[in-house]
């Protein structure tokens, strides 16, 4: 029963923790679509813009990639169950 | 999905266990070394093999990246560039193939990430003096100590996480979209199970697509982003703070 409860809970922090998806996507929404105004505005520095933006969005994304790490950890190795 | 399967065990110091990841490292090393020799085998002043012609363009590729990245004087880290990008490359280009990708385990790209930092840490000292390393955590004020260091230290830990989190999640969605298109072609009767063989009929092309995206777009930009960050950190390290 505890080992239930524990797993469901854990199930559903995955899920919550997942909800950080939504800023890196908007943040990211927002990088790339500066980045095509800029290349629209001057077409011959296409290659800069892209390069930087593709860093930019890799780096704005760590925080989501963070809490899929945590969604990963309580799906799958799951250190809350060793505490019981 | 599971971890990386014990391949076998070495008996010395408890026990050493051989991953799967560990095989297929010592695969894409493999892998790296025939493409290396038959690339740059039989070299001549002016080319007239497509395949040097194709070595020279790569050679210069990341020569050039790192002129731009780093500046001039830090030419000779190319090499250390080159391997990060064609290790973590063919690292997660493996799983195109239905193999275990190497960067899909934390322990490879934190080993990567981890000698980065030494690097990183090593130009920091090398540039400020050891004292003004130790300055460099208490500025601007003393009070930002405890952040500064939190921020060192997620240097690596950000720049592992990124590429582990990135594969992993693409392999875990793969082999979830697998299992879910075998009880989807179950329902529907098109399963056919030959024995040991067992052939579901939904499976054909649905993966592609997104093995398109999840294997080689996130592979190839992760490996370059991986590369980048080191020779953007790297050269922030190196100037004078």
């Amino acid at each position: 029963m505890e080992k239930a409860i524990v797993l469901g809970c854990s199930a559903i922090g995955a899920g919550l923790a997942m909800i950080a998806g939504l800023g890196p996507g908007i943040g990211e929404g927002f990088a790339v679509g500066k980045t095509i105004e800029a290349i629209a505005r001057q077409p011959e520095a296409q290659g800069d813009c892209t390069r930087t933006m593709f860093i930019g969005v890799a780096m704005s994304e760590s925080t989501g990639i963070y809490s899929l790490i945590i969604a990963i950890v309580l799906l799958f190795a799951n250190p809350l169950i060793g505490k019981l | 999905m599971d971890g990386p399967k014990v391949v076998f065990t070495i008996d010395i110091l408890g026990g050493i266990d051989i991953t799967e990841t560990v095989v297929m490292g010592w695969l894409v090393i493999l892998i790296v070394l025939g493409l290396s020799l038959f690339l740059t085998s039989n070299l001549k002043k002016i080319p007239t093999t497509k395949r040097q012609i194709v070595a020279e363009m790569l050679v210069g590729f990341v020569n050039n990246t790192v002129k731009k990245a780093m500046g001039e004087r830090f030419i000779f880290m190319a090499p250390y560039i080159a391997t990060i990008l064609v290790y973590s490359l063919f690292g997660s280009l493996i799983s195109l193939f239905g193999l275990r990708p190497v960067t899909a385990d934390l322990n490879t790209t934190m080993g990567m990430a981890l000698v980065t930092f030494m690097m990183i840490t090593y130009y920091k000292i090398k540039t400020n003096g050891f004292g003004g390393y130790l300055k460099g955590f208490a500025s601007p004020m003393a009070l930002m100590t405890p952040l500064n260091i939190i921020s060192e230290i997620a240097t690596p830990l950000s720049m592992s996480f990124r590429m582990f989190g990135n594969i992993a999640g693409g392999t875990i969605i793969t082999s979830m979209l697998y299992m879910g298109l075998a009880a989807a072609s179950g329902a529907l009767g098109l399963s056919f199970v030959f024995g040991e063989l067992e052939f579901h009929a939904v499976q054909v092309l649905i993966p592609a697509v997104l093995s398109l995206y999840f294997d080689l777009f996130t592979g190839c930009i992760q490996a370059y982003i991986f590369a980048m960050l080191t020779m953007v950190n790297v050269s922030i390290a190196a100037d004078k703070s």
